[in-house]
């Protein structure tokens, strides 16, 4: 041992290197850039990207049908209007919010794990927000109608959204979110398109990247406009996504339906997008460092982490689990005490446990750092945490409307067979695009990963 | 060497960051200003020797901001209280507590702009041709390649005298770059 290495602490080992070691510049560009340039695609790619084109026929179909009929062929009616598609709109948009988390929040606090993660989790965050906005147009049954309704442009009839409104905070919230996000993606993306450029061979190849990189070249005056630009996103983007949910979590706390009405709303509706989304990254991380044998670049340490982020959040869900039952309680609102025992004991009572469930026990598995370093485990986790919010946001939006304050309005609601197509298509549609872009643009960030080689650090400069 | 044949500059290249940190403090330390390093990865030291500090991204994203803010209220009070007022519940029309999700997210929205296109157009970019390009070498630039580059139009550039001093760095090659 080096006698100038400080004494550590015993039991102390330092954490794995982000990059398995042996890496070089060359060979890290090489194998992230043959994955778009060279290598042929594994059968698993083909089968999955078949079955995913199959599900947005499904979602063509449905929203097809639902033009032509209207939202008569869904479920929801009075007293639950709302259904489905707020479900399927909040489960999308919070799924999309661990993108940014990992590419902005975890920027700004240096950690540089998440290099090897932020490409893809901010495509997935993009092609989540695409799948979530598509659900309060066509839940409109015209969307052609919803221009007027949505946005305020100046129309023959003078009228203007109402801004007292958390639906209309909700579409500056969420189309702010994908106009920023889509910026970061691209701006991340120019410096790894000139390398693309380079590396292509075929003609039309080397001209689609050289336009897209709009000529980097990767100018030290540059890079340092760069870095200023992209460290700026990243502090905008970091309120940008905490208010995103907030203002979707608005949307129910806002109205005075019991079950909704709690200023919890927040925090607990950012967790739940957190939780869930890192849950997403991992179901897409998993397969896809096998499939490309990217397991240097997503290390057994990134997986450990993202597990472990997925914990935390998981406990602050369950802790708001645990405080709707509470305020019910000691509200002594008869409402509120009649919604959580309707919740738990009511005809949805099995979805309510069923989350617990998916919820609160399944990702307690994560303690025990055997099961937390399992791939195959994790991926299964993974998925159940992903059902268990979707079941959340059926419980919250369907056991709160069907029994409501007066029993005579009470109804049941059951979903038909084109919500399921609707929301099948959806997942359809992400799982095409995800699967198109690993094909067509570097899933990993190229320049980033650069930076984290032990070549890449300057000696007699601050370690930076 | 044709001395004859107009010059962009002469570029050279050099191993790994170091070299190339060195390399452009003592180009600086040596008089030469029209100078610019390439490098695969942003590497601070670099800009930091070649005292590139502009702070205009910064300026540009706080008039951003503050223009997307003034808009976001401004649309709201404008159609709320202008142009269609509404009554909701006996409120005031500008009930600006609820105006404030949208003119967040506006200013956001502006300032995010402001970052991109600012960095963008700061840079010169899109430029499809530069003269750098010209050296086939440079292509490594984006990969694992650094390089170091001087300009025929800066004052203190002599062809053969600049060409020796860039050997003297250190450079594993120095090219001609064509304009």
């Amino acid at each position: 041992m080096d006698p100038t290495t400080p004494a550590r602490p015993t039991g102390y080992s330092p954490p794995p290197p982000v990059i398995e070691p042996g890496h070089t510049f060359r060979s890290v560009t090489d194998q992230i850039s043959s994955i778009v340039l060279t290598r042929r695609h594994p059968l698993a790619w083909l089968i999955t990207l078949l079955i995913g084109f199959l599900f947005v026929n499904v979602l063509g179909v449905a929203v097809g049908y639902l033009l032509l009929k209207g939202i008569g062929i869904w479920g929801n009616n009075i007293p639950v209007g709302w259904a489905f598609d707020i479900i399927n709109f909040v489960w999308w948009i919070g799924i999309g919010h661990a993108g940014t988390l990992i590419s902005a929040i975890l920027l700004l606090l240096r950690q540089d794990w998440r290099t090897s993660i932020n490409r893809f989790a901010e495509a997935m965050t993009l092609f989540a927000v695409a799948c979530a906005a598509m659900f309060p147009l066509i839940h409109t049954g015209r969307p052609w109608l919803a221009a007027y309704w949505l946005f305020p442009y100046p129309n023959t009839m003078s009228l203007w959204p109402q801004f007292r409104s958390p639906l209309i905070w909700d579409v500056f919230a969420v189309s702010t979110y994908a106009s920023v996000s889509a910026l970061f993606w691209y701006v991340g993306l120019i410096p790894d398109f000139a390398t693309m450029r380079d590396k292509a061979k075929r003609r039309f190849a080397q001209y689609t990247f050289g336009a897209l990189s709009l000529g980097w070249r990767g100018s030290a005056r540059h890079w340092q406009r760069y870095e200023t630009a992209y460290l700026l996103l990243a502090g905008m983007s970091t309120p940008l996504v905490l208010s995103v949910h907030t203002v979707v979590s608005f949307d129910f706390s806002v109205g005075i339906v019991p079950g909704w009405h709690a200023t919890i709303f927040p925090p607990y509706f950012v967790a739940g997008a957190i939780y869930a989304g890192f849950a997403m990254v991992l179901t897409l991380a998993i397969p896809l460092r096998r499939m490309y044998g990217l397991e240097d670049f997503i290390t057994m340490r990134h997986l450990e982490n993202m597990a472990k982020v997925t914990l935390v959040t998981g406990l602050i869900v369950v802790y708001g689990y645990a405080m709707e039952a509470f305020y019910a309680w000691y509200s002594a609102n008869q409402y509120e005490k009649f919604m959580i025992v309707n919740r738990m004991t009511g005809p949805y009572g099995w979805v309510y446990w069923l989350l617990i469930f998916c919820n609160g026990i399944v990702p307690q598995t994560l303690w025990i750092k055997r099961l937390r370093t399992n791939t195959i485990w994790l991926f299964i986790m993974a998925l159940i945490v992903s059902v268990g919010m979707w079941l959340e946001r059926f419980v919250i939006i369907v056991t709160s409307l069907h029994r409501d304050f007066l029993p005579s309005s009470w109804d049941m609601y059951y979903p038909t067979i084109w919500d399921f197509a609707t929301f099948f298509g959806t997942v359809g549609l992400f799982v095409t695009l995800m699967f198109l872009f690993v094909r067509l643009l570097p899933m990993i960030s190229i320049f980033e990963v650069r930076t984290l080689l032990p070549d890449a650090k300057v000696k007699g400069s601050e370690g930076h | 060497m044709n001395a004859q044949k107009p010059l962009y500059g002469l570029m050279a290249e050099f191993d790994d960051p170091d070299a190339l940190v060195e390399a452009a403090k003592r180009v600086h330390a040596e008089g030469y200003r029209k100078v610019d390093a390439y490098s695969p990865f942003p590497i601070e030291p670099v800009w930091e020797a070649l005292h590139a500090d502009d702070r205009r991204v910064q300026l540009f994203v706080l008039i951003g901001g503050i223009t997307g803010c003034l808009a976001g209220f401004g649309l709201c009070y404008w159609t709320q209280v202008i142009a269609y007022p509404l009554n909701i519940g006996g409120r005031p029309f500008n009930s600006w507590p609820s105006f404030i999700p949208v003119t967040f997210e506006t200013t956001i929205l502006f300032a995010a702009f402001t970052a991109v296109l600012g960095m963008i157009a700061l840079n010169g970019l899109p430029m499809p041709y530069h003269p750098v390009f010209n050296v086939p070498r440079f292509s490594r630039a984006s990969q694992d390649g650094f390089f170091l580059a001087i300009e025929a139009a800066d004052p203190k550039f002599d062809r053969s005298r600049t060409f020796e001093f860039l050997k003297s760095l250190g450079a594993k090659e120095v090219d001609e770059v064509e304009p």
